[in-house]
């Protein structure tokens, strides 16, 4: 098949040599499950157990909330012993609203939804909203909700479901191992969501580095019909990017802050495929996912299916532990990945990767000054020009920057990658966008007070109105009293004065 | 007409106002931090250019030659111009409050940019026609526009760089100026006169 | 020598007169540019600038009696806007960006006199008389007027908690190593 070039991207050493060739290993039973609320895009999920409550695995314990939502399950049986703020597996270190469960070591399962054998049955409609039902977001890394993403279907005219098993990230090899152990179910996965997107291509895309995995995904979509191809990817980094994918296998560009289902291409990680074959055929929802612990600083480092809510630590102390103190721990993978506070926290359904990194590993260097070399315009894959917006950063020129098109940045990475002057480009426009988006907020905020505060000046002005008013009213009332009451006064005394003056006439009259 | 072509080239490009003749360097380094200010300037400047250098020239011929007042060439124009001023003043502060505001203290001062008398004054010198007067008061003023917005597009690259604290502002300013004055003396070598 | 002065004499009289009718024609009553400025404030007529409200304050900015520091709900963004739309330079790297604050009510100690209620601009707190108050953060702009009148002390202003939500990398320290 023809691929188009993608402009930019990076060759790191790749190091996936480390975890690639070691079979998945399941992981036992953890201590204790630190499940966030929100693991996902969109608005967090609300608890629906209480502290002290038994639940199963596999039960709902928060319900999603809107549109754009997920909810959460249990990954084991066990006894709710907290709904509290609990550090995030986030670089700030903030805390966040956790459900920790204690496991019981029964791992007992909830009645789950019954699994459908032929998903032909369901519209796709219903798939959709089994899809939700499971938790399933995009395991890629995005935690986008899956079920909002398979519904676009009815907002944007679709033609491809391309399916994500490039894993273009260094030391990442979960996606691998996956294809490679579970080809069936992705690709039963991949089916099921071409039939509830209502899509007549699906492309599934590799990266050329994992040839095994190549292999048994094309064997495994031989059994299905329909127009199913599985296509090798050149090795480059941001290869695994859903733009720069869907550049490179339809030619078609995504416009700046659009998504790619407007163009037509919806895509799905191939986690999120599995995740979808268990949910219809199982009745599963999302409670483990295939994690890549690695780095120098990892004793052994394998791919793990792990409980979702296990401590990184222990995950850690199952590969052997730790054989240096490490420069830093990550999750995700080096390139795009976020640096975690400490390993007291939790994987998440987002989590693909642990990364224990050693000093040689991180080559951290002071920066220098930029000589303008213009290496990191070449590798940018969105085609932006990182000196010029760091630039504009470094003095505070967030409007320039803006206009240069710092938000259309997707942070990969690459930029920084190559600098000469190890400046920390990627940083300057997380930065950038952070701000820029604070801004916004606050412009936001003060646009509602300036509201609020004409609303009450008018109310104000309303109830001031109309106390004058029904002061003038009561006043007139008063008046028309009083009037009415020296009428009446009058009339009596008049009437009264004309009585005499009717007797008198009378008396003249008679007399 | 290839006549007229020469006339506006000579006075806009080899015999730029600014980097040639080093006059009305006042406005051309206050007004250029920002391309937006410096075009409105330079349109500024183009429009009183042009009618003083007209209103000068016919000020000469049909007053101060024929009475033989030649001595007061100097504050007539200069009477000249200042009303030109004054009026573009009024113009502008109703056009554009936000430029008015933002050229401020700059727009006056057009009075005493020395670019506008000597242009005055060289029509004088060079004894131009009417039309001659008009193409080279708007050549010039289209060579200082040009100019101007050259140096504010620079100055806003400038401004994103590490500059010495020493020099930070009018100094590295100045210098940039020599730079692009040294740049435009290749022009010299197609000079008509 | 009557040339001279008569012929000056003649050039500045229809000048001027030129000049005279002109400004009648291009005259501008309110200087628009306050309109602008007005907009660029916040415009919760909290009065922490020193001026009854926005648009006096607006005025002061464009007579230049104010200077574009002068709002500090606004902070480091309203200067600079103001700033810019003034084309004068105003240096912020000395400015203090005061903490953005919002208003909270210690429930131990609020008796529910509806004071601050009264008061609050945007309707940020509720409650009734006798009636426990509170402050909805969403909506406070942290003008500072409850704190005034409160008899029993019980409002203070806290700064804005941070959020996973409003959480954003800082920026990287520019250490220049030559």
């Amino acid at each position: 098949m023809k691929l188009f070039r993608v402009r930019g991207g990076v060759h790191p050493d790749y190091r996936k040599e480390l975890s690639s060739e070691k079979a998945t290993v399941p992981f036992p039973l953890p201590q204790r499950l630190y499940m966030p609320l929100q693991q996902h895009i969109g608005a967090p999920a609300e608890p629906v157990v209480q502290v002290g409550e038994r639940v199963l695995k596999g039960q709902m314990i928060a319900r999603s909330t809107g549109a754009v939502s997920a909810p959460v399950h249990a990954p084991t049986s066990g006894i709710v012993v907290d709904i509290g703020n609990h550090t995030a597996p986030h670089p700030s270190g903030l805390p966040q609203r956790t459900i920790v469960i204690e496991p019981d070591g029964k791992d007992e399962w909830a009645p789950l939804p019954a699994p459908v054998a032929d998903h032909l049955s369901l519209t796709p409609a219903d798939i959709a909203k089994r899809v939700a039902e499971a938790g399933i977001v995009g395991l890629g890394g995005a935690t986008f909700p899956s079920a909002v993403k398979l519904d676009l279907r009815s907002r944007c005219r679709l033609d491809i479901l391309l399916v994500n098993g490039a894993e273009c990230e260094p030391y990442l090899t979960c996606d691998d191992r996956l294809m490679r152990e579970h080809a069936d179910e992705v690709m039963d996965g991949v089916r099921i969501m071409a039939y509830a997107l209502e899509v007549q291509t699906v492309l599934i895309a590799i990266e050329d580095n994992k040839p095994q995995a190549l292999a048994a995904m094309t064997k495994a979509a031989a059994t299905l019909d329909g127009d199913i191809r599985v296509i090798g990817v050149p090795v480059r980094y941001p290869m695994g990017s859903e733009r720069h994918l869907t550049l490179a296998l339809t030619g078609r560009e995504t416009p700046a802050r659009k998504l790619t289902a407007d163009i037509g291409v919806v895509v799905h990680n191939v986690a999120t495929a599995r995740a979808v074959s268990q949910a219809i055929r199982a009745g599963r929802p999302l409670i483990s996912r295939l994690v890549t612990v690695s780095g120098s600083a990892v004793a052994e480092p394998k791919n793990i299916e792990v409980p979702l809510g296990t401590h990184v630590s222990e995950l850690i102390a199952f590969c052997g532990g730790l054989t240096e103190e490490p420069r830093r721990i990550i999750s995700g993978g080096p390139m795009m990945g976020q640096p975690l506070p400490s390993t007291a926290v939790p994987v998440i359904k987002g989590t693909s990767g642990i990364l224990a990194l050693t000093e040689a590993e991180t080559n951290e260097r002071p920066a220098q000054p930029c000589i303008r070399c213009g290496t990191c315009v070449s590798v940018c894959p969105c085609g932006l020009v990182p000196v010029e917006m760091a630039a504009f950063i470094r003095k505070e020129n967030l409007e320039g920057a803006q206009a240069s098109g710092v938000l259309d940045c997707v942070s990969c990475g690459s930029c920084s990658y190559v600098c000469p002057s190890h400046i920390p480009l990627v940083h300057y426009f997380n930065y950038a966008k952070g701000r820029i988006n604070a801004l916004e907020r606050d412009k936001r905020k003060r646009d509602l007070v300036k509201r609020l505060v004409e609303a009450r000046a008018e109310r104000m002005e309303k109830i001031a109105k109309a106390k004058r008013e029904a002061l003038a009213a009561k006043k007139a009332a008063a008046e028309a009293a009083k009037a009415a009451k020296a009428a009446a006064e009058a009339a009596a005394k008049a009437a009264e004065g004309e009585q005499p003056a009717a007797a008198a006439s009378e008396d003249k009259a008679s007399a | 007409m290839q006549e007229i072509l020469l006339l506006l080239i000579g006075t806009a490009l080899v015999n730029n106002v600014v980097l040639v003749k080093f006059l009305g360097l006042c406005p051309f380094m206050g007004t250029s931090n920002k391309v937006d200010t410096a075009i409105g300037m330079g349109m500024a400047t183009t429009f009183v250019m042009t009618l003083s250098s007209v209103l000068a020239w016919g000020i000469e011929t049909f007053l101060l030659v024929p009475l033989d007042l030649a001595f007061l060439r100097t504050i007539t124009f200069i009477l000249v111009i200042a009303a030109v001023v004054q009026f573009t003043e009024m113009v502008v502060r109703k056009i554009s409050p936000a430029l008015y505001q933002t050229l401020g203290v700059y727009l006056p001062l057009i009075t005493t940019n020395c670019a506008i008398l000597g242009v005055a004054l060289l029509n004088v010198q060079e004894g131009h026609t009417f039309v001659q007067s008009l193409l080279y008061g708007f050549g010039s003023a289209a060579g200082f526009t040009l100019i101007l917005v050259i140096f504010a597009g620079l100055r806003e690259r400038v401004a994103l760089a590490e500059v010495p604290a020493a020099f930070e502002g009018a100094p590295i300013g100045f210098i940039v100026a020599g730079l692009l004055s040294l740049a435009f003396m290749g022009f010299a070598g197609i000079s008509a006169k | 020598m009557l040339a001279a002065v008569g012929s000056l004499a003649v050039l500045g009289a229809t000048l001027g007169t030129l000049l005279g009718i002109a400004a009648r024609y291009l005259r501008v009553d309110e200087n628009p540019l306050e309109a602008e400025i007005e907009a660029l404030l916040p415009g919760s007529q909290c009065g922490q600038c020193g001026y009854a409200g926005c648009k006096q304050a607006a005025s002061a900015l464009v007579s230049g009696e104010a200077k574009p520091t002068m709002c500090p709900p606004g902070g480091r963004e309203t200067a600079a806007a103001i700033a810019a739309k003034l084309g004068v330079t105003v240096d912020l790297s000395g400015a203090e960006e005061m903490e953005p604050e919002i208003a909270f009510i210690n429930e131990d100690i609020c008796i529910g006199c509806m004071r601050c209620f009264q008061e609050c601009t945007t309707d940020a707190i509720v409650g009734a008389p006798k009636q426990m108050h509170t402050v909805i953060g969403e909506v406070c702009h942290g003008c500072g007027k409850c704190v005034e009148v409160c008899p029993t002390e019980a409002v203070e202003m806290r700064p804005v908690p941070v959020t996973l939500a409003s959480w954003h990398w800082h920026k990287p320290v520019s250490r220049m190593v030559h």
